[in-house]
């Protein structure tokens, strides 16, 4: 299956993102209506070829990406909504096949976990602040060990 | 025999690491200079060990030795010479000794330069970089041995991938490990401050040069990627939200963070438990990137669960570093002094400020990454995180930052003035709304949110040119004193000027480039012409022609603009004989407008070619930016200051030059 990034592709170099060269949405799919043609390609954009490594079905070159940009124009042409179209596939795909994930149960934290860590360092630094600020206004007293120094400086001086 | 030397090299250079790791932790223990001296040349011997077997290793492929398994699999005698040497670390085994290597250089730098150090603070620091060479080590003699031998051996070898047969691709991996690596300092460093309960200024002095370093590294090396992304791939992406991306884009997020906290710690002392664990955390997701690559883990769960031995290996090593260090830190950190106060408003707030939301957004990045192969480890449960997800919680974190950027410079430290800063960047300010004002009046389409983004660009650019102008008092002083300060401000001005300007040009490429490229999918027959972003392309036909260890089909087009010939463009596909599998090669002609581009496809059933053609509006800029970005880097390390790690002597200079900072 050439279109299918081999497992060793990973392996070879870290941090390089290897996909056999893409070549994507052919010149006979191209749909007639410029606006429905932008519709298209931008619900392709939001959904995953199954096959492959996180590509979307508008950047692989993968068969199965090719139907199923084929069938998101069929339904375009029917007169469907995008939201309909999207559904649709994921009727058949399950979840997997959107890049956003949807907000539910299994990806609640997926989705909040960005906002909370935000929320949280706000917090701490602001707590920070205001511990330092409590601890440079009320200095802590004097250990026995100082109070006795400072006596004997003082006494002698 | 080489290969059984290389294979002889490594395993000394492991018995050295321990060495290197146990004998200067007890003998700062118990205060044995003697035994705290072993750290030095240990970590020299260590280096020359590594650099035996790695030479050792390039030797074998360089000669095409096949009686080698790695050099069998990844190499064949067709081969470029070039690609004979990249394909040392374009494998596992091969990039993990690379790994040791930078490391052990890093090690045999501080052992060699590091001789102001103090005696503890140096052995320490080494022992934990012998630590982690010592655990790398084991993990590449007992799973990932190079030097393995094939008996009988082949007459060829089955090639390297043709997708990794890229002059820029040769180069990222060592730039991008130097990246990764070289946060090993600042992670050594940290350690060896926990292990001492002791922290000052001069170690943040320490710790900054070696960051930069890395850090520089790491923003070429991932520049390069994705320009090889772009121009290999085939249809003009930048940056895909890979998690193979991912993983080196985490690091670069923690550690431009670090840089920044670690100014503030040499400067006034503050910060430091923070700077300390961000320390921790920038190694830590360097860890972590390469047990994403190189477990398998990203594959596939099952691929993962199928052939444990080196996946468990090096989550056992990230399990062991980064507990151990976070449980150090749990347990010492609270012996540091804490250092200077500040207001919120200062110089020091705004570097809060970029940390915050730096760390915010590696931990966006870090749990879209992770997430999916989390749930599916669980739960069973398949979900895709792609760019959508990244863009919609990146983005609301980075805007803000880029909005604050120029800010930080204008700022005194303990106690700023936003007003007076913000006065200052009037100018700046001004210049990016005209801009702004203008992108938007002669707009034709794209989004509206796209000269927002330009405006944004030009104000970083700007930004970071005011900050330079009220440093050497541009239109308060004569123009000589102009340039005599000109002349004297420190070359970390100068950095940091260049860097920000550098962010400023990448915003430019990404949001000029994304909003207004143009793309043509055609059917063309030879005799065809197409048109797009005022150039047309002829198209003459496809004719074959023969590579060094290739076979190609190279489309000719002949390009005009105004009925002037511009360039010829031969997009080609690739048929790589030993590999058995394709590359496809844009044909590309730059310009300062930007990139035409254009891509041969096959051959359709009537006869036509399917071409896609491309413009890509100022699409260097993102690696121009990046570049500028290394190079303001490069200028910072250059300071006098940080090159010298002691007391400053050029004080007398210094002073001279205004309190703007």
């Amino acid at each position: 299956m050439r279109f299918r990034r081999s497992p060793l592709v990973l392996f070879l170099a870290m941090g390089l993102l290897a996909a056999l060269p893409a070549h994507a949405v052919e010149p006979d799919e191209v749909l007639q209506d410029p606006a429905l043609e932008a519709r298209a390609r931008e619900i392709s954009e939001g959904l995953r070829c199954l096959v492959c490594q996180n590509q979307s079905i508008d950047d692989s070159g993968a068969p199965l990406a090719k139907d199923l940009r084929l069938l998101v124009r069929e339904r375009l042409k029917a007169g469907d909504s995008n939201q309909q179209i999207v559904d649709f596939i994921v009727a058949r795909y399950g979840e997997f096949v959107l890049l956003k994930p949807r907000f539910e149960t299994l990806t609640l934290v997926l989705w909040l976990a960005t906002p909370a860590v935000f929320l949280a360092a706000i917090l701490i630094i602001a707590l920070a602040f205001r511990r330092r600020r409590a601890e440079a206004q009320n200095p802590a007293p004097l250990s026995i060990a100082e109070k006795r120094r400072l006596k004997r400086l003082l006494g002698e001086g | 025999m080489i290969a059984e030397t290389g294979h002889y090299a490594l395993i000394l250079a492991l018995a050295v690491a321990i060495v290197q790791m146990v004998l200067p932790l007890i003998g700062a223990r118990i205060r044995d200079q003697q035994l705290m001296a072993v750290a030095g040349p240990a970590a020299q011997l260590q280096f020359v060990l590594v650099a035996i077997a790695f030479v050792a290793l390039m030797t074998a492929y360089v000669t095409s030795d096949f009686s080698v398994e790695n050099v069998w699999r990844n190499s064949a005698v067709a081969k470029p010479l070039l690609y004979k040497i990249s394909g040392v670390w374009g494998n596992h085994e091969g990039s993990m000794v690379l790994w040791v290597l930078i490391l052990a250089l890093f090690g045999a730098a501080v052992a060699t330069f590091g001789a102001n150090l103090p005696h503890q603070l140096k052995a320490n620091v080494l022992a934990v970089q012998g630590s982690i060479a010592a655990a790398f080590l084991l993990f590449i003699v007992t799973t990932s041995n190079p030097f393995i031998r094939l008996d009988p051996a082949p007459f060829d070898g089955q090639g390297l991938n043709p997708v990794l047969q890229d002059p820029a691709l040769a180069f990222h991996p060592p730039f991008l490990y130097t990246g990764y690596v070289g946060f090993s300092m600042a992670f050594s460093f940290a350690i060896a401050a926990l292990i001492d309960g002791r922290i000052d200024a001069a170690w943040a002095r320490w710790v900054r040069p070696w960051t930069l370093a890395a850090w520089m590294c790491l923003t070429l090396g991932i520049a390069m990627g994705s320009w090889w992304a772009y121009y290999e791939l085939g249809w003009g992406g930048f940056w895909f939200w890979d998690p193979v991306e991912n993983a080196s884009f985490m690091p670069w997020l923690a550690g431009t963070a670090l840089l920044h906290s670690a100014v503030v710690m040499e400067k006034r002392d503050a910060l430091k438990v923070w700077t300390i664990l961000l320390a921790i955390i920038t190694f830590s997701l360097s860890l972590m990137g390469t047990f994403l690559v190189r477990s398998g883990v990203l594959t596939s769960v099952h691929a993962f669960a199928i052939d444990p031995a080196r996946g468990i290996f090096i989550l056992a090593i990230m399990g062991v570093f980064i507990g151990g260090a976070l449980a150090l830190f749990a347990w010492r950190a609270p012996l540091l002094a804490q250092g200077g106060l500040f207001a919120p408003i200062s110089r020091e707030g705004s570097l809060v400020l970029n940390n915050l939301l730096l760390t915010t957004a590696w931990a966006a990045v870090f749990v879209g990454t992770l997430y999916p192969l989390a749930l599916e480890a669980l739960t069973g449960d398949k979900i895709s995180v792609g760019p959508p997800f990244f863009n919609l919680t990146f983005a609301p974190l980075i805007l803000p930052l880029l909005i604050a950027v120029p800010f930080g410079p204008l700022l005194a430290w303990k106690r700023g003035d936003l007003l007076a800063a913000a006065q200052r960047l009037t100018a700046a300010a001004c210049l990016a709304l005209a801009v702004l004002v203008l992108v938007l009046a002669f707009r034709q389409r794209g989004p509206w949110l796209a000269p927002l983004g330009i405006g944004l660009g030009v104000w970083l650019i700007a930004g970071a040119a005011t900050e330079l102008v009220y440093r050497v008092k541009l239109f308060e002083a004569s123009w000589s004193e102009a340039w005599r300060r000109l002349r004297n401000l420190p070359r970390s001005a100068y950095g940091t000027a260049l860097a920000h300007a550098g962010l400023g040009i990448v915003v430019i490429g990404i949001v000029v480039t994304t909003a207004w490229r143009s793309e043509a999918i055609l059917a063309m027959k030879p005799g065809d012409t197409a048109q797009i972003a005022g150039y047309t392309l002829a198209f003459k036909g496809v004719v074959p022609r023969q590579g060094p260890n290739y076979r190609e089909r190279v489309a000719l087009f002949e390009v005009t603009r105004n009925g002037e010939k511009v360039t010829e463009l031969t997009p080609s596909k690739r048929e790589y004989t030993v590999e058995r599998s394709g590359t496809t090669e844009a044909g590309i002609h730059p310009s300062w407008r930007g990139d035409l581009y254009a891509v041969l496809g096959d051959q359709l059933k009537d006869g036509a070619y399917s071409i896609r053609l491309y413009f890509n509006p100022l699409v260097r800029l993102i690696w121009l930016g990046a570049l500028t970005m290394f190079i303001g880097g490069a200028v910072s390390l250059s300071d006098r200051r940080l090159r010298i790690g002691t007391p400053r002597r050029a004080q007398t200079k210094a002073a001279t030059v205004p309190a703007a900072e």
